[in-house]
């Protein structure tokens, strides 16, 4: 039996598994053997001086700043931007009007408003949020949108048929049947949060992982840069499975086209 | 007294390419309380146009509907509906909870509203399927769904737009029989659209047979007296499957000449 629930392991995870060691053996291979440099640190020494900085705390305070302005951010971001795409998606009216803006903002990079954020709301948590609803906001519209009219009109047509009213075909129907949309455009957010959250800490800001970054440039830090950007990755990487996962749970259920 | 009727009816549509053409122009039905309706007609003959302005999704363009002599203004819980395709159904709800959507929005108690769906679901036979989410179902058991769904909301009357056509021969006879006895027990009225002569001299009480569209009407209403079980071989089932063979065999060709 212990020998089956291991085949089990390495036929799911094993792939995964695999791919990460090769990752880090590439990684020192590059550091040690090809550039040998104290520009390129080995995956050794940056676990090391990793521990150093989650022993000392300083890691953890960086961490932390940029995950709670993350996450204010998204969540904000994502509560404006789904009834917003709803009501885009539901009503031609309103999405005639709404459009512009859409249409308009989407296209200014939101690493572009980072300026005017400092300028607007300071150099601290206020901007940061702004820049990741920001970010958010226009992906999670356009995907809720774009799945509210995706919606099979039988669906619709069914519902009226069975009596149900206008407000309940948009919360019976409406609705659920746009989960998995907006769950993909927000995992989309999600991912150019980091983007934003990194270089607005770049920036401007006290303490962040952007922050970690440019102080390991400042006073040439490269052990601590390369902290960061490992942290960035599996932060990322984390956080992606648990969408991939909470789209994969639903997806059976609220599944488009049928 | 007629439940339905379609007077002097009109549908225009407007082409990608901006020019207008009507599916069916000056057309006229009645449809009596009561009756198994079969409309059969070649491939875009309007006849699925004729039931989306009966059940209210489309509004005709000139002519007047009438239900129990009330035009229909919209689509109402009178007039249940099942679609041929099974993209109707909610994806994220299981069989029963579908079943139950209706009673759901009419605010039917919980237990009482699960009872009922049940009920139903037993009956199009598939009693056993009630926490099956569609997507675990097959295409004939979607159908069942389709049509518990429609029935356990007690429409006046039944529209279903060729249900049985993306099915497989098999699951097709077997879902005709059940349908004709489902209906010897219910009696609902039914207005049954199909191009299938088989289908339509096996279900329907009178067949009403389309000429080829565009601007399409009723070229004849056949009466169907075979009662109880039909079966395919027996004579006058042969001798009804050739009458309405002959009204449409020409508008078939008309069809066809005309699209090609």
């Amino acid at each position: 039996m212990p020998r089956s629930r291991l085949q089990r392991f390495w036929s799911g995870y094993g792939g995964y598994v695999l791919g990460f060691v090769s990752l880090v053996v590439i990684w020192h291979v590059a550091a040690v053997f090809v550039v040998g440099s104290v520009l390129f640190p080995p995956p050794v020494v940056v676990y090391r001086k990793a521990i150093v900085l989650i022993r000392n705390g300083v890691l953890f305070e960086h961490l932390s700043a940029s995950i709670q302005r993350i996450l204010a951010g998204f969540l904000a971001g994502s509560l404006l931007g789904i009834p917003i795409g709803l009501v885009m998606g539901s009503f031609r009216p309103a999405r005639k009007v709404l459009e512009p803006y859409t249409e308009f903002l989407r296209f200014i990079p939101s690493v572009a408003m980072i300026t005017v954020a400092v300028i607007w709301f300071g150099i601290g948590e206020a901007s940061k949020i702004f820049l990741i609803i920001y970010t958010t906001i226009f992906i999670v519209i356009l995907n809720t949108a774009a799945g509210v009219s995706a919606i099979a009109p039988n669906k619709i047509r069914a519902a009226e048929a069975l009596g149900a009213s206008r407000a309940q075909i948009f919360c019976h129907v409406a609705l659920p049947a746009t989960v998995p949309y907006i769950l993909t455009g927000m995992r989309l957010a999600m991912a150019n949060s980091f983007t934003t959250i990194v270089a607005a800490e770049l920036i401007a800001a006290n303490e962040g992982l952007g922050k970690m970054l440019w102080d390991g440039r400042m006073f040439m830090l490269v052990d601590d840069i390369f902290v960061s950007l490992v942290t960035l990755g599996l932060l990322g990487f984390v956080v992606d499975r648990m969408f991939r996962w909470s789209i994969y749970a639903f997806a059976g259920k609220y599944s488009p086209a049928t | 007294m007629a439940l339905v009727s379609f007077h002097d009816v009109r549908k225009t549509y407007r082409s990608l390419q901006g020019v207008d053409y009507s599916a069916v122009e000056h057309f006229d039905l009645e449809i009596e309380a009561g009756e198994f309706f079969c409309l059969l007609g070649p491939s875009g003959c309007g006849k699925t146009t004729v039931l989306k302005m009966l059940a209210g999704f489309e509004a005709p363009s000139a002519g007047e509907i009438l239900m129990d002599d009330r035009p229909v203004t919209g689509a109402s819980r009178d007039r249940g509906v099942v679609f041929q395709g099974d993209d109707s159904l909610y994806g994220w709800l299981t069989a029963v909870e579908n079943v139950e959507f209706g009673l759901r929005m009419r605010r039917v108690p919980r237990s009482e509203r699960r009872r009922r769906a049940l009920e139903f679901l037993d009956l199009v036979g598939l009693a056993g399927q009630a926490d099956k989410y569609p997507s675990e179902l097959s295409g004939g058991m979607k159908q069942r769904i389709q049509l518990a769904r429609a029935l356990v909301n007690e429409p006046k009357m039944l529209l279903m737009d060729e249900p049985f056509a993306a099915l497989d021969a098999q699951t097709r006879a077997l879902m005709q029989v059940e349908l004709a006895s489902i209906w010897q027990a219910a009696r609902t009225t039914v207005l049954f659209i199909t191009h299938d002569i088989d289908e339509a001299v096996t279900l329907g009480g009178r067949i009403g047979v389309m000429r080829a569209g565009p601007r399409s009407q009723v070229k004849g209403v056949v009466e169907v007296s075979l009662n109880g079980a039909r079966s395919r071989t027996d004579d006058t089932f042969l001798r009804y499957y050739k009458q309405v063979y002959e009204m449409i065999r020409d508008e078939v060709a008309t069809s066809i000449a005309r699209s090609a």
